[in-house]
């Protein structure tokens, strides 16, 4: 066992020193080590930062590249370890905390989990040893609050948020003979009931295509408008007492989903499957819920060919966020400071910058929001959207959504519910009290 | 090269010294052991050990990265009243019969039938395994594929006669059909071979004889072919129920989005996707530990039944 650390040990200082030449054989790059967070590191160290995520993900291949320009002496490796977080990337986390190695240095966490982890503070660095706790005014409280665990320390930054707004496909609309332009698409629909009555025309005139991809993308659109109307909470209050059945948010997205599903406007496709993908790149349906992440993800799965088939434009109901991620540095890591600083950098206004740019990851960083580059950028993917402004509008006065310990167990359980009841293999009078069952059994 | 210019020193003949006859007592009741060791090593690290450790954490209410607290049999306890386990243990029973049924049937009849003198026999027997050389995952995503909804070729096919696009994963008895479909792809085939090879071992006289007398090809088949096969037969049903009543790779990728919840109303969840599902999607390690166990038990208890079933076959003599 220490044999085979040490040689890991070794092998991330070579990798180190080879990235230090690689660099400085490069011969261009101006290697400022003034800059007052790099000063302290003696030694070359590399610092691992692990993230998930489909298509661009998070985004931080120019951000890394930028540091390790800057910075001979803390190397990141930045690696995407998969497209999934649920099934993949969190149960593999918890088994690395657990096990005490295998973790990266810096670790990307999905809002999903992080009441999970918000929970085992005994993994975590405290990031507020490392001054960290003074980045406090740079995020809405929203996010900076989830970053606390158990024990009320910092152990968790912010990177991006979702906002909300609506994907659709430019050319289906035009062949269903719907306006095709964003602004008149966003006023197609001011609410839920008029977003109904548009599928409904759309459905009428035969694309082919159905209105929507399945019914949870949306469920959750509308789950994370309602639940600032109540009290911010979805599945659990914050006594992590699941509220499930009384909350009314679950019950109006549940019903909202239920009145799609009747009126026959999903492709009834199960997210995030490969027949969701295909779908995607395929025109298998007209519009999508669209959190900032999920550009990053159309572009990905839709691939050039279909570069400007895709725009967005508001969404029905008002503002919200539906996720966005975070950063923790576990305990296990040797270096905790250089870690901390990356963490430091990457939430930054410059990290969040160079993320939005690249993956359209909307910044959570307040700073990073009122930057003309964020404000003012378009997306060339979705015909030079005014995605900065598009955003910013959406997570304007945004109430935070608590997230609970299981609240990633009872989304599975509930949201596979809704699936079948989609598909019809739960009936539509009973679901309601399967949806809630499946949720007071998975947490448990 | 060298050239030997001394020959070697030779042992006086008859003088054996103490060591050398320990040494021989070694390397005739030691050796062997020695040899078959790094199997039983290997087998204690990788075999027992697990097992007992799970045993351990199945009497734990044993949450991944998390609290841990002795429960005793508590985990099991609320196993066998956890209607989605027993849902399980039903899909995986019901898979197992649906696909082995047929397979062992078609096995037999396809080892008869390249037991016979046919042209290009080799390749035939070839080509009938070739479907094992295959990663079981590769045929699942293929064969989901062919099953899917909207572009998949059998709801192509069903539709020239007019039948509606079946969402295969919807339904019990569709899905059931849709995996042991690539269950029987891939292991129909090495099946064959095997009970061919044993087929092979069968004196040509006795069918000779039967012959004689008058016995018609499908007598010879049930009278001589399936009886002196028994044992090979019995062989085959046991790594056919262990391979499926531990069954996951094929639902797994069935499902395309693997939350291991076997369809949105656990439709083929089978027992092992509730392992997964409990110890890494619900992160509670003791309650998957204890499925593990009871598992373990159904697989004994299957294996049981089939032997008793098996021996029955061509009558017992």
């Amino acid at each position: 066992m220490k044999n085979h650390r040490r040689f890991v040990v070794t092998g991330a200082a070579m990798t180190a020193l080879l990235a230090i030449a690689a660099c400085s054989g490069g011969g261009g790059g101006t290697t400022p080590s003034g800059s007052q967070s790099s000063s302290a590191a003696a030694e070359p160290v590399t610092i691992n930062v692990h993230t998930f995520g489909g298509g661009e993900n998070f985004g931080y291949d120019e951000a890394v590249k930028t540091w390790n320009a800057q910075h001979p002496n803390i190397q990141i490796k930045y690696t995407n370890l998969t497209d999934r977080f649920e099934d993949v990337y969190l149960p593999q986390l918890l088994q690395r905390l657990q096990a005490g190695a295998g973790a990266g240095d810096v670790v990307g966490i999905d809002e999903g989990a992080m009441g999970l982890m918000a929970a085992r503070p005994q993994f975590f660095t405290d990031l507020g040893q490392y001054g960290l706790e003074s980045r406090k005014a740079d995020f809405p409280a929203a996010k900076w609050e989830a970053g606390l665990n158990a024990d009320g320390k910092l152990f968790a930054l912010g990177t991006d948020m979702g906002g909300m707004t609506m994907c659709y496909r430019k050319d289906l609309f035009k062949k269903a003979g719907l306006p095709t332009d964003r602004e008149e698409v966003g006023k197609l629909w001011p609410d839920w009931n008029a977003f109904l009555e548009t599928g409904k025309k759309f459905e009428a005139a035969k694309t082919g295509a159905k209105f929507m991809d399945g019914p949870n993308t949306i469920y959750n659109v509308i789950l994370f408008q309602e639940a600032p109307k109540n009290g911010n909470l979805s599945y659990f209050d914050k006594n992590n007492q699941l509220v499930i059945e009384s909350n009314p948010a679950v019950k109006t997205s549940f019903d909202w989903v239920t009145t799609f599903s009747k009126a026959g406007l999903t492709a009834k496709l199960q997210a995030w499957s490969p027949a969701w993908d295909k779908a995607i790149k395929g025109g298998g349906f007209a519009t999508m819920g669209c959190p900032s992440w999920m550009l990053g993800v159309i572009e990905g799965k839709a691939g050039p060919s279909n570069k400007g088939n895709w725009d967005v434009a508001a969404v029905p109901g008002g503002t919200g966020n539906w996720g966005g991620s975070w950063l923790a540095v576990p305990k296990q890591t040797k270096h905790p400071k250089e870690a901390a600083e990356v963490v430091n950098y990457l939430t930054g206004k410059e990290g969040h910058i160079a993320a939005f740019k690249e993956a359209g990851a909307f910044p959570s960083s307040l700073p990073a929001q009122q930057d003309p580059e964020v404000a003012n950028l378009k997306n060339a993917y979705f015909n030079d959207a005014p995605t900065g402004q598009i955003f910013s509008e959406s997570v304007k006065n945004l109430q935070p959504v608590f997230f609970g310990e299981k609240h990633a167990q009872v989304k599975t359980a509930v949201e596979k519910v809704i699936e079948g009841m989609d598909q019809g293999a739960v009936k539509y009078d009973e679901a309601w009290s399967k949806f809630v069952a499946a949720g007071v059994k998975a947490a448990g | 090269m060298t050239i030997q210019l001394a020959p070697p020193p030779r042992k006086a003949p008859g003088r054996r010294t103490a060591p050398s006859r320990r040494m021989a007592r070694f390397d005739l009741k030691g050796v062997p052991y020695l040899l078959v060791s790094p199997y039983y090593l290997l087998f204690a690290i990788f075999g027992v050990f697990p097992l007992g450790y799970t045993l351990w954490v199945s009497l734990h209410d044993w949450e991944l990265a998390g609290d841990t607290e002795f429960t005793g049999l508590a985990n099991y306890g609320e196993l066998i009243t956890d209607e989605s386990f027993w849902n399980a243990v039903v899909n995986t029973l019901g898979m197992f019969v649906v696909a082995t049924v047929p397979q062992i049937v078609l096995a037999l009849l396809l080892a008869n039938a390249l037991n016979k003198r046919l042209r290009g026999r080799l390749l035939l027997r070839l080509g009938v395994l070739l479907p094992l050389v295959t990663s079981v995952v590769a045929v699942a995503v293929v064969f989901s594929q062919l099953y899917s909804r909207d572009y998949g070729l059998f709801n192509w096919i069903l539709s020239w006669f007019g039948v509606d696009p079946i969402t295969w994963q919807n339904e019990k008895w569709s899905s059931w059909i849709a995996i042991s479909t690539m269950i029987d792809w891939r292991w129909t085939g090495y099946n064959a071979i095997i009970l061919l090879a044993a087929m092979q071992t069968i004196p040509r006289d006795l069918y000779e004889a039967a012959a004689i007398d008058g016995a018609s090809a499908r007598t010879q088949f049930w009278r001589i072919t399936v009886p002196m096969l028994r044992p090979t037969i019995v062989f085959v049903v046991f790594i056919s129920t262990i391979g499926g009543l531990t069954l996951f790779a094929e639902p797994v990728m069935f499902e395309g989005n693997p939350m291991m919840t076997g369809g949105t109303t656990g439709q083929y969840q089978t027992v092992a996707m509730f392992i997964v599902k409990s110890a890494f999607r619900d992160f509670e390690m003791g309650y998957a530990a204890a499925a593990a166990w009871l598992l373990f038990v159904l697989i004994l208890l299957g294996t049981m039944i089939n032997y008793w079933f098996t021996r029955r076959i061509g009558g017992a003599k």
